[in-house]
Parts: structure tokens; C-alpha cells; sequence
């Protein structure tokens, strides 16, 4: 065992540290009015954040798994909304495309996709279709050298500002989940309509929309992998895309207890600073340990990920713990500053709505808890 | 970063688990009830080079290092937390100390044997006015010629009664509490008597006694570390013991989620297992996810320890996040049994029992939490 980064890794952090401060802070409050952050990707390709994990061949960074989740636990500190931006875009808009994309695929669009100069998006989620994933109605019918998607997508993280979109259909309706088939659609598509615009508690700045396909035709060679090979697909990816999210409720609750501390050791009530309460005290306590378990889970995940050894189990157990850990500490933070902290002027309100989607996306707490039952009792 | 266990690690487990099922498991409950101390135990623990994991092959040891020492802890504790406990304040609260402050004398007298497994050792800090609180100890070390006078009495001692060697601390001044001391007390010390033994809730085949000094002559070689140092001592011993519980708390709550999985697979209610009803499968994951998280937190802590890293915070959290964990976990073990986890024809009553003691000793969980928040303070 080793707790301590790599040097590798640590320089990846400290450049993560330095451009969030620089380039990412002073953003913020545009995203929170809700503008999208184009300006801060654009800057993030030529640092290789877009592409961290990609092969050098397909114009990436080539750094390990870890090294990533450094990245979107580090700029989530900052701006959970870039965080997802950058997850999506990486775990489930860029990954598939490099495990299952033909040569071709990896040529003309990963390397696009790695150098920022594309954004992707993931589009599996339909408004009666959330973990229950293999239940989509989305239909893509061959026609010559085309296929005819027809259907509607929810909660398309990215939606609107992506490039291309991983999208998941039923090719075969009579095999089930066998029956789904990948496709990578690029966003001049005729009939792709994007659709309602959510208006989100959190992460403003990001687009979350719906997606409508009406007779959208997409090539036959934009198929990613084989007919009937959409699940597994979707499924392989989800490891990934967890520990993602994993990293970036930790960000959101280490941001979220760090302004707790200090405000706590400034603030005086009755003479002495409230840290030095008992009250206020063994709260901090509490979260920094809530936080230092969550770091170590989404830590243990990535290096196992990154080595190729089976972790859905630890990679549940990541996400549930750091989610709910997000939503305990962030609401605890706001607590500790009291009236202001319910107030705009300070950012522990944001944390707090920012933490709640980290227990529903990319799998609900409830879904993890079916996941990781489900190792127990192998 | 690297979260895989080393294969000396792997087999350390591997052994002690083996020794624990074949050896320790059988004769838990029967211990517990009887409040018995088995000292055959010990022997074969001794044989196998348990009594003396961390230290060099020199003073007695098997020089493998506290995350060795940690693994034996909490795969012993998973069948027996007395047992766990034994060897825990043996090496954490006896050994510690010695190998840290003792004279090279001292190391071979005292360290060697107690590696070796021939004697047992123990701690006295505790007194009955004198708890959390442990500078308002009232012990006395009075000099007279070659020999100190010890006066007073330490309470919950463990390992009392069963151990040849005792730490313990005394005044050298009475009206002074940085004249605090360590000394090294053997049992047959004329003035050393061992007091009641107390009947506990918990841990009961573990021997907790009041140790009891009358003007007990104690050579002044026999001085651990220097006049007045004894408070630092005490403290830092406690640092390295906290990982020690949290190991024992570790095992303790895996025992009980293993119990708890067996047998909800093979109840049946309503048809089915009760496994298969999300009320319980559910619990089943939220309690493998808080032992991880707790694992993770214990063998940091005691890797910071072998890398000679600064891990008062982390051992702290490791003891405040694996004692709640376990009593958490054995509660909810005792639920899924229903009934029958109420009666000790299964043991996770017995768990539920010694996951308590967790919480208190070795620094009660409100210790720890002020421990923490003096560290994040900084």
C-alpha cells in the first residue's frame, strides 16, 4: 500500500490547483447566472484536461486514471459545474469511443474530443427510462446505409453545447436489453431537436436537455460497436463515470468544509471564535473524517480502475459514501455560518446545492445499494 | 497511490485468519460467558509471532511493521474482540512504549519477552478521578535512595491480572502535573497488587482490572523515558492505540456483517430469503460501505505510522469513524437477525456488545473528535 500521490500525480494536482484559482474562480459567477463556460474549456484543451487519459496517439495526455480523478476532484473544489462538465465529457462522452470506437471513429473524432476543440455528451437517460436503463423506447432503424433514430432523451448532461453525443437505441425490440445499440451523433444532425432546457437547483452554468430525434439519420459507420452491443457498452462505462462523480462530491464537500473551518475559527459569538465551541467543534470534526473516508474510497477506486482490477463494488461504495457525504457536509458547512450562509454573498449555499445531484446522477445511492448488495452476496 | 495490500500483508491476514477460525472462533461465546481468559490463546499467538509483529528481529519481533500489526487485530477481533483487545494493548499500550523511550537495557529485559509472547504486557493511565481528563492523575513516585515509592491507584486496566509488565504513570511531584512519569512496573513488585476485576457489558474474556499501588518499590532504572516526560509518553502511546482499536472495531463490524449476509441469505420470510427484500439488502450495503471506508482510514493511519508520517489526525479518525462504524453495524446485524440475534445462540449480540467499548476506551469518541478539530484548527 501507498497513501501518498506519485510525483506524477502531484504535479497533475498542483496544475489542476493553480488554473482552477486563475482561470475558474473569477467564472463562477457567470456560471451561476447561468452562462455556459465555453471561455474556461477552451483554455483547458491546450493543458490537456480534456483529454487526460487519452492515448497521445488520438492527441491526449496519456496520464493514468488517477491522475483524472485528481483533475475533477480538484476543479469541482471550485466549480462543481465544470466538474460535471468535464466528467461527462470525458468518462462517458470521450471513454466509449476509445474502448469501441473502429480506427477510423478514434481518428476523426477522439482526437477532436481530447484537444477540447469538441465537447461530448451521453445520452442513455429517457423520461420513463432512469435506472432502469435497459427499459429505452428509442428507436434506430437501418435504412441503407443509415440508420432512422426516432425517440426522445432526458437529463442530457452537455446537451445543446456538445459536439457529439453517445446515444443509445433499440435496434432489435424483441431482444430486450440485447437489443441496444450504440451511435455517436454529431450535433448538425437533421432531426436531432434540442428540447426543454432544465432549470436546475444546482450546477447552473451546466445545460442538462432533452433530446428529440425525429427521422435523424446517422451513418452507419458513426455505429459505435455492434448491433446489440449498446448495454454492455453503457454498462462498461459506468465504473468510470462513478468514480467521476465519486470525485466530484468529494471536491464539493472538501470545498464545503474548508470555508466551515475558517469561517468558524474567524467568526466570534460570546467572546471567542465559534470554532472553539464544543457545538461547532466535533461538527468540523465529523466532516473533515466523512471527508478523509470519501477521498480515501474514491481514491482506492481510481487506482484500481486504473490498474484493470474488477472494482464495481468500490466504485459504488465511492459514489454512495462521497455523495452523501457531499449533502451532510455541505449542509453542515451552511449551518456552521448561520444566516449568511443562506445568502448568496458566501459560496456554502451553492455547495449545498450543488451536493444533492451527486446522490441521483450517474446511478442513485438506491441503485449503488443494489450494486454493492450484489457483491456481498456473490 | 496504491491501494492493494502487499503479499506479505495478504499472508499475514491470510495466517491470522486461519489461527482465529480454527483456533480462537471456536471458544468465543463459551469465553464470553464465562468471563475467561485463555492464556492458551496467547501461547499459540506467540508461536506465531503475533506478540511482536512491528518490532526488529532484535528486541524480540517479526520486523514487520503496524499495518501487519493492524491486519493480525482486526482478523483476530472479527471472531473475538477480547482477544483482539489482548493482543492490542499488549503491543500498542506495553511494546509501544518501550521500543520508543526504553534504554537498550530496558528493550531486552522488557520488549524482547513480550515480543517473544513469554510475557504480557500492559498500560496504566487511567484512574478513577482521572479519565479523559488524564492530567488529574494522583499516583505518586516518591525517590527514596535507589527506588521510587509508587502510592495510588489505576483503574480499567487491561490485561490486568494477566500481565507480567505494566506502563504505568505516576507524580514524581504531586503538586506538580509536568512532573508525570512513566515506569516500568513488573507484578511481582513488592506493594503491586491487582485490585477488582471488573464485570463488563462487553469484552468480558478480556480481564479488566483496578491495579493498586502501596508504596510499590520501583528501582529508579526502571524509569521509562525521562522525569517528567511521562504525560508526552501517555499521549503518544495513545496515538499509535487508537489505530489499534479502530483495527479491533474493524473486525468487530466485518464479523458482523458477515454473520448478518449468511444469514440473511438463508432466512426466509414471506417466501423468499430476506435478502432479497431491498430493506435488507440495502442496510447489507450501507454497512460494507462505512467498514471499507473504515478499513481504508485504519491502514492509512498505520501506514503513515510505518513510514514514520505524522498520523495523529489520521489515527484519530480511523478510531473515531471505525468505533461508530461498528456499533452502527452490529446494531443493524442484531436487526437483520431479529429474534434470534437477541438470544446467544449467534454471536452478533456478543459483537453488538464489544462494538460499544470501541467508543469509549482508548480515548472516547469526544476525545477524538477534539483531537480532530485542534488539527484542522491549525
Amino acid at each position: 500500500m501507498r497513501f501518498q500521490f506519485t510525483e506524477e500525480q502531484l504535479m497533475m494536482r498542483n496544475m489542476v490547483r493553480d488554473f482552477a484559482e486563475k482561470e475558474i474562480a473569477p467564472y463562477v459567477e457567470k456560471m451561476e447566472a447561468g452562462e455556459f463556460p465555453r471561455e474556461v474549456l477552451k483554455k483547458m484543451g491546450p493543458l490537456g484536461l480534456m483529454g487526460i487519459t487519452v492515448p497521445e496517439k488520438y492527441g491526449g495526455s496519456e496520464m493514468d486514471f488517477t491522475s483524472y480523478i485528481i483533475a475533477i476532484h480538484e476543479i469541482s473544489k471550485v466549480s462543481a459545474t465544470l466538474g460535471v462538465i468535464l466528467s461527462v465529457h470525458t468518462s462517458v462522452g470521450t471513454n466509449p469511443i476509445v474502448y469501441f470506437g473502429t480506427e477510423e471513429q478514434k481518428q476523426k473524432f477522439v482526437s477532436k474530443l481530447a484537444s477540447g476543440e469538441y465537447l461530448g455528451a451521453f445520452s442513455l437517460t429517457e423520461p420513463n427510462a432512469g435506472s432502469d436503463a435497459a427499459n429505452i423506447k428509442t428507436r434506430a432503424t437501418r435504412v441503407d446505409e443509415h440508420y432512422r433514430l426516432n425517440g426522445t432523451k432526458a437529463f442530457v448532461s452537455n446537451g445543446g453545447e456538445a459536439d457529439l453525443y453517445i446515444v443509445f437505441a433499440v435496434t432489435d425490440p424483441s431482444a430486450g436489453s440485447r437489443g441496444v445499440t450504440a451511435f455517436i451523433v454529431e450535433k448538425d444532425t437533421p432531426g436531432l431537436i434540442i428540447g426543454k432546457d432544465e432549470k436546475k437547483m444546482g450546477l447552473h452554468g451546466s445545460r442538462t436537455v432533452q433530446l428529440t430525434f425525429e427521422d435523424a439519420p446517422v451513418p452507419v459507420e458513426n455505429r459505435l460497436g455492434e448491433e446489440g452491443e449498446g448495454f454492455k457498452i453503457a454498462l462498461s462505462n459506468l465504473n468510470i463515470g462513478r468514480i467521476g462523480i465519486a470525485a466530484q462530491a468529494l471536491g464539493i464537500a472538501e470545498a464545503a468544509f474548508e470555508v466551515a473551518v475558517k469561517y468558524a475559527g474567524e467568526r466570534k459569538q460570546f467572546g471567542k471564535p465559534i470554532a472553539e465551541q464544543q457545538g461547532i467543534a466535533f461538527k468540523l470534526s465529523d466532516m473533515a473524517t466523512a471527508v478523509e473516508s470519501s477521498r480515501l474510497l474514491v481514491y482506492q477506486a481510481a487506482d484500481l480502475w486504473g490498474k484493470g482490477i474488477p472494482c464495481a463494488k468500490e466504485a459504488s461504495m465511492a459514489k454512495l459514501f462521497a455523495s452523501k457525504t457531499a449533502v451532510e457536509v455541505a449542509t453542515e458547512a451552511l449551518q456552521v455560518f448561520g444566516g449568511y450562509g443562506y445568502t448568496k454573498d458566501y459560496p456554502v449555499e451553492r455547495y449545498f446545492r450543488d451536493a444533492k445531484i451527486t446522490e441521483i446522477y450517474e446511478g442513485t445511492s438506491e441503485i449503488q445499494r443494489i450494486v454493492i448488495a450484489k457483491h456481498l452476496l456473490k | 497511490m496504491n491501494f492493494r495490500l502487499s503479499e506479505e500483508h495478504e499472508m499475514i491476514r491470510k495466517m491470522v485468519r486461519d489461527f482465529a477460525e480454527n483456533e480462537v472462533a471456536p471458544t468465543a461465546a463459551e469465553r464470553d460467558e464465562e468471563e475467561r481468559f485463555d492464556m492458551d490463546i496467547f501461547v499459540k499467538m506467540a508461536e506465531l509471532g503475533l506478540t511482536g509483529i512491528p518490532w526488529p528481529e532484535e528486541y524480540g519481533g517479526i520486523g514487520s511493521d503496524y499495518l501487519a500489526y493492524c491486519i493480525a487485530v482486526e482478523e483476530l477481533s472479527r471472531v473475538c474482540a477480547s482477544t483482539g483487545v489482548t493482543l492490542s494493548a499488549h503491543t500498542s499500550l506495553a511494546c509501544w512504549p518501550l521500543f520508543k523511550f526504553g534504554t537498550e537495557e530496558q528493550k531486552q529485559k522488557y520488549l524482547r519477552p513480550m515480543a517473544e509472547g513469554s510475557k504480557i504486557g500492559a498500560y496504566g493511565l487511567t484512574e478513577p478521578g482521572s479519565g479523559s481528563d488524564a492530567g488529574g492523575m494522583r499516583t505518586t513516585a516518591r525517590l527514596v535512595g535507589a527506588h521510587y515509592i509508587l502510592n495510588g491507584s489505576k483503574i480499567f486496566i487491561t490485561n490486568g491480572g494477566i500481565a507480567d509488565f505494566y506502563i504505568v504513570f505516576a507524580l514524581t511531584n504531586p503538586n506538580d502535573k509536568r512532573s508525570t512519569t512513566a515506569f516500568i512496573i513488573e507484578k511481582d513488585f513488592e506493594g503491586f497488587a491487582v485490585g477488582k476485576k471488573e464485570k463488563k457489558l462487553g469484552i468480558r474474556s478480556s480481564p479488566t482490572t483496578e491495579i493498586i499501588f502501596e508504596d510499590c518499590k520501583v528501582p529508579a532504572e526502571n524509569v521509562l523515558g525521562e522525569i517528567g516526560q511521562g504525560f508526552k509518553i501517555a499521549m503518544m502511546t495513545l496515538d499509535g492505540g487508537r489505530n489499534g482499536i479502530a483495527a479491533q472495531a474493524v473486525g468487530i463490524a466485518q464479523g458482523a456483517l458477515d454473520a448478518a449476509i449468511a444469514y440473511a441469505k438463508e432466512r426466509k420470510q414471506f417466501g423468499k430469503p430476506i435478502v432479497e427484500n431491498q430493506g435488507i439488502s440495502f442496510k447489507l450495503a450501507d454497512m460494507a460501505t462505512s467498514i471499507e471506508a473504515s478499513r481504508l482510514l485504519t491502514y492509512q493511519a498505520a501506514w503513515l505510522e510505518s513510514m514514520g508520517l505524522p498520523y495523529g489526525k489520521e489515527s484519530a479518525m480511523s478510531k473515531l469513524m471505525a468505533g461508530d462504524t461498528a456499533m452502527k453495524v452490529t446494531t443493524e446485524a442484531v436487526q437483520i437477525f431479529g429474534g434470534y440475534g437477541y438470544t446467544k445462540d449467534y454471536p452478533v449480540e456478543r459483537y453488538m456488545r464489544d462494538a460499544k467499548i470501541t467508543q469509549i476506551y482508548e480515548g472516547t469518541q469526544e476525545i477524538q473528535r477534539l483531537v480532530i478539530s485542534r488539527m484542522i484548527a491549525k
